[in-house]
């Protein structure tokens, strides 16, 4: 039946794509694509697509628009609550034992020692949207036409309104959306 | 003030996720960074190095990061019935645009003044990340301890450069805490 094996595939692309959004495509296209045949390649490289241009995690994507494209809303919903359900199992478990031990020294000096690496890796996520905005070739460089001066300008005011005026994240951007569009509009 | 309701405290916890995660364009960690933004910053539920565990927490666990994310949070706010809420918060934008969208593809996908808008709203968000990132830096700075400073910085190295998988990182670190720690109490003794 469709919805069970709509739900049994996301639960497996839940359970097992450690590290986020890029860690889960390869495992969305192997079953997606290559097992079942529910979507063509081209079908699948336009999903991807579809994720980058829309907020949220592109395995919520994925299953929404799978789930929709074989068996409408409820097939939406069923594999939606496959990729979303082991999740809320793992992260649950590691979230009680986190509140239960994180007082145990051992534990406490652990975290401590972990903090930084996770800040690191916040500015990397960080980097990967912001290098290809700046740069026109992804790369970082300054050869001939490389660099945009737009998105690096928006991107220094927006640094700015956060750090002088607090400003609303949201707002921040929005705003830089909004002025790149009548940007594009006027020149 | 600080005697919120239960049903208070859900129902900003729904709308916090929900408002976040229609608004998170680039990946998880913009929801990482929003969600700091609003629980540590804002509301003040939540420390910022606590934030930081959270944050490894939803690194090291199969998943998306944003579900992940708001997971942690919920848990720490109301317990299982804040993960309902927080996940339905962060599950509902997507699979709503999704829906519509997967019926509007082609009309999307050529449409200038949205590719427009997606561009310039990239600046944005690196900048929303870069300026999360400089708190949460400052932090570690201020503590003065050379190994931390160091974690960071050789973190940064493996990750960004060589790509080394974060699942490996964040363990290596922990390891590295661990043998400080024993090493520490030894000494004491």
């Amino acid at each position: 039946m469709i919805y069970v094996q709509l739900f049994l595939v996301f639960l497996q692309v839940g359970a097992f794509s450690f590290g986020g959004g890029y860690a889960a495509m390869p495992l969305i296209c192997a079953q997606v694509v290559d097992q079942y045949g529910w979507l063509s390649e081209k079908d699948f490289a336009d999903l991807v697509t579809i994720s980058q241009m829309t907020p949220g995690p592109i395995a919520i994507n994925a299953a929404t628009f799978v789930g929709n494209q074989l068996a409408g809303i409820p097939g939406a919903l069923v594999a939606t609550i496959g990729v979303a359900l082991p999740s809320c199992i793992f992260v649950t478990l590691l979230a009680m034992l986190y509140t239960k031990y994180k007082d145990l020294p051992v534990l406490k000096d652990a975290l401590t020692a972990l903090r930084p690496a996770v800040v690191s890796m916040i500015l990397v996520a960080g980097l990967i949207i912001l290098i290809p905005a700046i740069f026109r070739s992804g790369e970082v460089s300054f050869a001939d036409g490389n660099f945009a001066i737009r998105p690096f300008v928006l991107f220094v005011g927006s640094v700015f309104a956060l750090r002088k005026w607090k400003a609303d994240p949201i707002l921040v951007m929005v705003s830089c959306g909004v002025i790149e569009l009548i940007a594009q509009l006027i020149l | 003030m600080e005697t919120k309701t239960t049903a208070q405290k859900l129902k900003t916890l729904f709308f916090a996720t929900l408002y976040l995660s229609a608004f998170t364009f680039g990946g998880g960690y913009v929801i990482i960074s929003l969600l700091k933004n609003k629980f540590v910053d804002e509301l003040k539920w939540i420390s910022e190095e606590e934030m930081l565990d959270y944050v490894a927490i939803a690194q090291s666990a199969p998943g998306p990061i944003a579900v992940n994310g708001a997971i942690v949070i919920g848990y720490k706010i109301c317990g299982i019935p804040g993960i309902v809420f927080a996940v339905l918060g962060a599950v509902i934008p997507p699979f709503v645009i999704l829906t519509v969208i997967s019926a509007f593809y082609n009309l999307f996908k050529t449409n200038p003044y949205i590719q427009g808008i997606l561009a310039g709203m990239k600046s944005g968000v690196s900048a929303v990340i870069v300026s999360v990132v400089w708190d949460m830096a400052a932090g570690i700075v201020k503590k003065r301890d050379a190994l931390l400073i160091a974690i960071m910085i050789i973190a940064f190295v493996l990750n960004y450069y060589l790509e080394v998988n974060v699942v490996l990182i964040i363990l290596g670190t922990l390891v590295i805490g661990i043998a400080r720690s024993l090493y520490a109490r030894r000494e004491t003794k």
